[in-house]
């Protein structure tokens, strides 16, 4: 296999708050090629502060500590400003949940798109303004021309959140970061959301990370997954394994999930043992 | 917790810092068995948490020093503060070991009109609270409870009186009813409640919203008692934080209406006046004019750190 | 939406704009009113003096329509003012309206100045807080604000007077500009600093110059505590929205998101504050025109005063408030006009 695109040894993600410190993240480390990775858990597992972690984006009070973080062989624990500013939004990138907060309101979305182009690559406003409307049609949205002169609140939220996306893909990076996408969104439209992202993400080669609660999603979307829980890794198997999952925490999950020949009444519930969280 | 106290009490006499460690514990129990308890408690987290902002604490010196300046003021200024001395060679006369701030055009001692003159400032910061506080209250609570036509007219009413310029309109007002600290003090006040009945109303409409409400009223809790027992308690804390940040302006515009000559009337030592009548001296007898200026700054000053230091311990969300 | 839905949506939010501000100004007629009606001078015998007899005392009254119910007199009372009646002043003999006019432009300079250098030292000043916040340049800014918050206004201009004319003979006197200069230009627009600049007269501006500075300097500070104070908290607020994350996701440079992103966002909230602190400006001239010995209005409400000039007291009040009222709704609708998710 050709050298990993992300690698990750021990992070920690700890918040020193004035009620004690809060650790977010321990001690987790995977790698990650050209491929999919699930990163899957509840609220509190520390999932999104891994994507924030690897992107140098952890908010204050937060610390990140790691043995080892690297992106392509670059060292991101120590990079500085102009390393980010080379690696952000042109060869690693990240969509959030809510397009309704992570779009600029007060700009149109063919601006900010044009934006993302124009700052990593040098280009005419002709040509960005081609290059965003390019964008726009590859997430499927139908009339380009006319959604790139509307601003944020004018827009559906499937509508933003693939504009999101067109933003996010439009400098070609080989790392996207998806960061529960389509959580906000109805489920009809997280459909449309994810099959757009899927042949994007596989027509270019990029490496994906899903980060998500749902873990039927993730498993239908992703090769690997990582079951996460109070900042720690719990298992980590292949999709297409997981009915084979070993770990408790895992099962559990698998059997809260009701299916459609399998009405167990009452619903399990996940019965948690507080030496997960050792 | 409980347990340890109840053992406690059977042994014999405590020490000192026994006891204050068994208080300490009392009130930061996790299970209290009172609401007094639970008040109690959650009062002093909150005052450890203010305790902790040195610009608060300084801001609550400021108060506590002029509370007990005005209490105290016979004790602390050394002489009289309208009983003057020899007007032929005490005027003017600059500050010293025995003025400390100097003499005044009538040879009185700037230190003991000026400590004399807390009171006033306190009488009009009181003043103030008790004809604003209630009628803000009373308004944004009853408007934001009933709602509907009450509400719109209230509000209407609420927004007109908050459009108008308050020094402009104190003076107009004083200019009719007299000079005199009571109607400056109306005056202000009459163009100070605005803002806590729109406060007093967001927060109505907050909590008209949760189900104790809805629970004290299947109890058959009439619509007074629900108001005055239970929704007003939750909104006096952001009032008061508001009423202490307002404090500072309106003890400015209570000064500029004394520097105009409509506040308390000479000898009275309003601060303002004190510094109308040192503007005529200004050039060569600067401290006359100084002195009470700067006693006005130290007590705004007060106000502002203290609401500001109650504002991060009470609202955080509101602080910045 | 409609469009004929918008355009009947876009005129109710007129007709409730017009209709909050002509109620809000019947308001402040009315005040005004009664507070004319408690003034305890008997207008009557300002006019007839105290040993007219009574035949002469009650024509005048009638004249005056003392004697018409309370509602009529009040009614009479909104006519005349919407005509721009605002009486004779009993100080200086001239109809009250045409002494305002006449006074006013000496008040809108200051304000327009103090605006001004609060806008172009505050609005920076802000953003540097937000920007860097609780670093040291921070706490300076909110420690300069937080004086600006506690000191009188009318004190802090004697003091520096005292300082900056009396013992460092930096700026001018009192007053304007010297009478040296006073009828070496003629008064078109009113504000002394354009005509003298447009007439070339460089000796009177510069000397016009000298005595605004302070004056306009200290309405400045006050102007740029609160300024400050307020960019600093919207400046805030958008540094903590998920589309600055975003933007720093994507890779822009700090400066970029700081002034293209966040800025533009708090743009609009502080243009209405920008609105509202040159109307406090326009109350806190009173004070220091006073101090100054500036004649714009807010010394002509004082000498009124202190004369117990009613109709010039209350003619003033109502400009003051009128225009305070004016302001408050402009700032409203600017808020509303400019913010595009809101816009019609």
């Amino acid at each position: 296999m050709t050298a990993p695109l992300l690698e990750l040894d021990g992070l920690h993600v700890d918040f020193h708050l004035r009620s004690g410190t809060v650790h977010a993240v321990r001690g987790l480390s995977f790698t990650l090629g050209r491929e999919r990775l699930g990163i899957v858990g509840e609220s509190g597992s520390g999932k999104s502060q891994t994507g924030r972690a690897i992107l140098g984006l952890t908010p204050p009070p937060g610390h990140v500590t790691a043995k080892k973080m690297t992106f392509d062989g670059i060292d991101l624990l120590n990079a500085n400003k102009e390393t980010w500013r080379k690696l952000r939004g042109r060869r690693l990138t990240m969509v959030m949940q809510d397009p309704k907060y992570s779009l600029n309101p007060i700009m149109t979305i063919g601006d900010q798109i044009m934006e993302t182009f124009r700052s990593h690559v040098k280009a005419s406003r002709s040509e960005a303004r081609d290059k965003a409307i390019e964008m726009l049609e590859a997430v499927q949205i139908r009339d380009p021309g006319r959604v790139f002169s509307l601003y944020p609140h004018e827009v559906s939220g499937g509508m933003g959140q693939r504009a999101m996306i067109a933003m996010m893909l439009v400098t070609d990076p080989d790392l996207f970061i998806a960061d529960e996408i389509t959580s906000a969104l109805d489920v009809t439209v997280q459909m449309e959301v994810l099959h757009i992202l899927d042949e994007l993400v596989a027509e270019r080669g990029m490496g994906l990370i899903f980060i998500s609660h749902d873990l039927k999603l993730v498993s239908s979307f992703c090769d690997r997954v990582l079951v996460m829980y109070g900042g720690r890794v719990m298992e980590e198997l292949s999709a297409s394994q997981l009915g084979n999952a070993q770990h408790p925490y895992t099962q559990g999950l698998l059997k809260c999930l009701p299916t459609l020949d399998n009405a167990s009444r009452p619903l399990p519930v996940l019965t948690r043992d507080p030496e997960w969280l050792a | 917790m409980s347990i340890s106290m109840e053992s406690e009490n059977k042994t014999a006499p405590l020490s000192p810092v026994a006891t204050r460690q068994n208080m300490r514990e009392w009130l930061l129990s996790p299970e209290p068995k009172s609401p007094f308890q639970a008040r109690l408690g959650r009062l002093y987290l909150n005052w450890r948490a203010f305790a902790r902002n040195p610009l608060a604490m300084v801001g609550l010196a400021i108060i506590i020093m002029l509370v007990t300046t005005a209490i105290f003021a016979d004790f602390i200024a050394p002489t009289s503060p309208v009983a003057g001395g020899d007007l032929r060679t005490a005027r003017l006369l600059a500050p010293s070991a025995q003025h400390w701030f100097g003499t005044d055009e009538q040879a009185r001692d700037i230190f003991s009109r000026i400590v004399h003159g807390s009171r006033i400032t306190l009488w009009i910061v009181l003043l103030v609270t008790i004809i604003t506080t209630p009628i803000g209250l009373l308004i944004g609570t009853v408007s934001g409870y009933f709602g509907g036509w009450l509400d719109s007219v209230l509000m209407r009413l609420t927004d007109i009186c908050l459009a108008f310029p308050r020094l402009v309109l104190a003076l107009a007002l004083v200019a009719a009813l007299g000079p005199g600290i009571e109607n400056a003090v109306i005056a202000i006040a009459l163009t100070s409640w605005p803002p806590y009945a729109r406060l007093a109303r967001a927060e109505t409409l907050t909590i008209r919203k949760n189900d104790y409400i809805s629970a004290i009223r299947l109890q058959g809790a009439s619509d007074t008692r629900i108001i005055f027992r239970h929704v007003v308690p939750l909104c006096i804390s952001s009032v008061i934080v508001r009423v202490t940040l307002d404090m500072a302006g309106i003890i400015l515009t209570a000064a500029g209406l004394g520097f105009l000559g409509l506040g308390a009337q000479p000898p009275a030592p309003e601060w303002g006046l004190m510094i109308a009548a040192g503007r005529n001296y200004l050039l060569e007898h600067w401290w006359v004019a100084a002195m009470p200026g700067l006693a006005i700054f130290v007590v705004s000053l007060g106000f502002n750190l203290l609401g500001d230091g109650l504002r991060d311990v009470l609202d955080p969300k509101a602080a910045r | 939406m409609t469009s004929s839905g918008r355009y009947r949506d876009l005129l109710g939010k007129t007709f409730n704009i017009v209709f909050m501000m002509a109620a809000t100004l019947l308001g402040l007629l009315l005040i005004t009113f009664i507070i004319g009606r408690k003034m305890p001078i008997d207008p009557v015998l300002a006019i007839v003096g105290d040993h007219a007899p009574p035949e002469v005392y009650r024509r005048v009254r009638e004249e005056l329509g003392l004697d018409l119910p309370l509602f009529e007199q009040f009614w009479i009372y909104v006519k005349q003012v919407v005509v721009g009646d605002f009486g004779v002043s009993t100080r200086t003999s001239n109809p009250v309206l045409t002494d305002i006019a006449s006074v006013f432009p000496a008040t809108l300079e200051l304000a327009i100045l103090g605006t001004f250098i609060g806008t172009v030292l505050g609005v920076p000043a802000g953003v540097l807080a937000a920007v860097k916040r609780n670093s040291m340049a921070d706490q300076i800014v909110r420690f300069i604000g937080l004086i600006g918050y506690s000191v009188p206004i009318f004190w802090l201009g004697m003091m520096a007077f005292f300082v900056f004319y009396y013992k460092l003979g930096w700026v001018g006197s009192d007053g304007r500009i010297d009478i040296v200069y006073l009828y070496s230009f003629t008064s078109i627009t009113g504000l002394t600093l354009i005509d003298t600049l447009l007439q070339g007269q460089m000796d009177a501006f510069w000397d016009a110059v000298s005595h605004i500075i302070l004056p306009a300097s200290l309405l400045g500070y006050y102007s740029l505590a609160y300024i400050s104070r307020m960019t600093r908290s919207f400046m805030l607020n958008e540094l903590e929205q998920e589309y600055v994350i975003a933007a720093r996701v994507k890779g822009l440079s700090e400066t970029r998101i700081i002034w293209r992103h966040a800025f533009r966002n708090a743009a609009v909230p502080m243009l209405t504050v920008i609105v509202l602190s040159f109307a406090y400006l326009l109350e806190g001239s009173v004070l220091t025109e006073t101090v100054f010995s500036w004649p714009g209005l807010g010394q002509y409400l004082t000498n009124s005063l202190l004369n117990s000039d009613m109709n010039g007291l209350l003619g003033a009040t109502l400009v003051v408030g009128f225009a305070f009222v004016v302001l408050n709704q402009l700032s409203d609708v600017l808020y509303r006009v400019l913010d595009p998710r809101t816009r019609l």
